[in-house]
């Protein structure tokens, strides 16, 4: 019996729509399908695809195979008393929520969508709001299960394997198919928030109020306005936030605490023309969404959805950007480069790239991983529609002023960034090739971020 | 590969010794483009154009030679170009001759010289190069066609014969090649000032290798299928294509 479909021609593209390249895309019906894909050495290589979030070219494989890693899915167990699981790499963290949240846990990171694969989480080693006080989703991982470049299952942990394991951890899937993890969750009392708001008035004021009290909560994040000019350059909302506990609800939710919905509330469709999204749509929606929270505002009741991932609300909300895409920009740059935040959002702002609000917030800790992209500081992220001819200077000479302040691109994010400067953003780049080349010596595993990036 | 904003890393210019094929290196090397083949059959001109290249921050350029006429040694060139660096993310046709008209006119040689140039020699290169691209699921081809070939003029229809054959080929491959990830730009420069016109009268709407260079970068960025260069010449040629040939052929164009 065949261990895997062949598959179909497809043109891909990254979640911002842009570069689509031809791909064979694979659904393996087993471990086994995908090893023995990987020992057939296929020309161009294989890269596994999970649910298509990455903005770039990250799960883009030119003229070679795509192995769509949400064929194998599922829990495979579940440790209740240590809260540890264990699941298919293909599962997203939306079934994880729909599945453990009533049970009373949570997923130990979750970034600003849930429709990611738990391989996919590893594979960028994910942040969320909580990464101040708890790290990248790998910090939460105990094990993996990988087939690497020559088609071996590998057994990685922390302890036992910590250069493939690290390597594996933000390396992009260029070490292997990741195809079960093991790792820890959160147990929770309830499906909702607590949540903290408060207005800052300009980029300095929303810096302070950040560092001054971010660590007295386990969630925090702040919403950039990065057409605002003048006083108000860089005015924003800060939303910070913990679980609920039973206690801080109100009664009517009481009755139903770990209730969760992952149902969108619409779907949008594939008319949109490019040009939608421009500076003076964008301008009036960050009035509307700066001017509905009229003061600061504590403790208010939300669901995860409406806290952690208000854009899954609408599914494929990408196509809001019409044919063209748009692309996303995330940088981090170290404590004490603040003025590069500064600069960053004055070019912004400056340019008229039209960014619906663009997303601030302070990076914890490091962990090992040479390419894992959260370092101490801070990391902005941005969307900004494909069509303005002045778009790719601009974002080039952000690059520079990320480089120079020690800072880095996040690769997930990325489509865009040029060969030289990956070195420096990230200087342990030729320890984390040489763990590669002992997992993938042929390079079997390959990607079009790999490619453009000569990694 | 070319990045999410149609950034190219690696160019093919076929006709590097051009004006038009070398300002579009240029264009394209001031943006981010490292990895450059200038093929053609003047090697000095070749050369220099390197040289300047590798002035301008490319960091690998190959000078190679090709010619459109030998069409038994097409195969083997294209081969060469991919095995010596690998993925090209552009191909830009940007080889051609003008050709002597009033030769062409009586003379077969001369009127297949300027056919076998600019159009199957061309044709056999675009298929090679086609099937490249496809194979590496990635790319794009830009065609450098010409206004003379949108309507046939008495003072230089062998050119725009060829043109036209050029053009139209390059229309249908592009739509065959939807879905493969590959792209095809044609451009339309009207009466562009190189040495291949010199001492001619420059017709109306005229314009420079360097204006032709910048709309082939922003074509491609765009993912633009045809571009006139300059623009307007679109709706120019939109109303000429209507003019009845007795009046037509009186134009002073």
């Amino acid at each position: 019996m065949a261990k895997f479909k062949r598959g179909a021609d497809s043109l891909l593209a990254g979640w911002g729509g842009t570069g689509a390249t031809r791909a064979e895309v694979v659904h393996p019906l087993s471990e086994m399908g995908i090893a023995e894909i990987l020992k057939q050495r296929p020309e161009r290589g294989v890269i596994a695809r999970g649910l298509g979030r990455a903005y770039g070219d990250a799960a883009l494989n030119s003229g070679g195979i795509v192995l769509d890693a949400t064929a194998l899915s599922g829990v495979r167990n579940l440790d209740e008393e240590n809260g540890v699981v264990t699941v298919a790499a293909g599962t997203s963290l939306e079934d994880l929520m729909r599945w453990l949240l009533p049970a009373g846990w949570f997923v130990p990171v979750t970034p600003g969508t849930r429709v990611v694969t738990v391989g996919g989480a590893i594979a960028s080693d994910i942040h969320g709001k909580n990464h101040h006080a708890d790290g990248t989703f790998g910090n939460h991982v105990l094990s993996m299960t990988l087939i690497d470049g020559t088609g071996t299952t590998r057994h990685l942990s922390p302890a036992d394997t910590p250069k493939e394991f690290w390597a594996t951890t933000g390396g992009m899937g260029l070490t292997g198919v990741i195809t079960e993890a093991t790792f820890r969750l959160i147990p929770v009392e309830t499906s909702f928030m607590r949540v903290d708001t408060e207005r800052a008035s300009n980029l300095d004021d929303l810096m302070a109020r950040m560092s001054d009290r971010d660590d007295e909560y386990r969630y925090s994040v702040a919403w950039i306005d990065c057409l605002a000019t003048g006083k108000s350059m860089g005015r924003g909302i800060l939303d910070r936030g913990e679980h609920a506990l039973l206690s801080d609800l109100p009664a009517n939710k009481r009755r139903n605490p770990l209730a969760f919905s992952s149902h969108a509330v619409v779907t949008a469709p594939p008319i949109f023309p490019s040009g939608l999204v421009n500076r003076w749509t964008v301008r009036a929606f960050n009035e509307l969404w700066f001017r509905k929270t009229r003061s600061d505002h504590q403790g208010a009741i939300h669901s995860i959805g409406q806290f952690f991932h208000p854009l899954d609300l609408v599914t494929d909300w990408n196509r809001l950007y019409g044919s063209r895409g748009f692309v996303q920009y995330q940088f981090c740059v170290p404590f004490g480069a603040e003025r590069a935040v500064q600069t960053a959002v004055e070019r912004l702002s400056l340019s008229g790239a039209a960014s619906f609000l663009a997303v601030l917030k302070r990076f914890g800790p490091a962990n090992p991983g040479p390419l894992s992209f959260p370092q101490p500081g801070w990391t902005l992220a941005l969307d900004i529609p494909v069509g303005d001819p002045g778009l790719s200077g601009l974002l080039d000479g952000l690059d520079d002023l990320v480089l120079d302040n020690g800072g880095s691109v996040y690769l997930a994010k990325d489509g865009r960034v040029r060969r030289g400067h990956l070195e420096g953003m990230y200087p342990r780049l030729n320890e984390w090739r040489e763990t590669v080349a002992t997992m993938n010596p042929d390079g079997v595993i390959q990607s079009d971020l790999a490619r453009r990036l000569g990694l | 590969m070319k990045d999410s904003l149609g950034g190219v890393q690696t160019v093919l210019v076929l006709g590097g010794g051009s004006e038009i094929g070398l300002a579009t290196a240029r264009r394209l090397v001031a943006d981010r483009t490292r990895t450059v083949i200038l093929a053609g059959r003047d090697t000095e001109a070749l050369r220099s154009g390197a040289d300047e290249l590798r002035r301008l921050g490319a960091t690998r350029v190959e000078v190679m030679q090709f010619d459109a006429l030998n069409r038994d040694s097409h195969q083997s060139f294209i081969d060469e170009c991919w095995s010596t660096v690998g993925d090209i993310d552009l191909v830009l046709f940007a080889f051609g001759v003008l050709g002597d008209q009033d030769v062409a006119e009586h003379d077969s040689k001369e009127a297949l010289r300027i056919i076998d140039s600019n159009f199957t020699g061309a044709v056999s290169l675009l298929i090679g190069s086609a099937e490249r691209l496809k194979a590496q699921g990635h790319g794009s081809i830009v065609v450098l066609s010409s206004v003379a070939g949108e309507r046939s003029r008495r003072s230089n229809f062998v050119y725009g014969a060829s043109k036209a054959g050029l053009d139209a080929f390059s229309q249908g491959l592009g739509d065959s090649l939807i879905g493969t990830g590959v792209h095809v730009l044609i451009v339309r420069p009207g009466f562009v000032h190189t040495k291949m016109t010199e001492g001619l009268d420059a017709a109306p709407l005229s314009t420079t290798p360097e204006a032709v260079a910048e709309a082939i970068f922003d074509g491609i960025a765009k993912g633009r299928e045809i571009v006139w260069v300059p623009a307007a010449l679109r709706g120019v040629m939109s109303g000429l294509r209507h003019v009845p040939r007795p009046l037509f052929r009186r134009l002073p164009i």
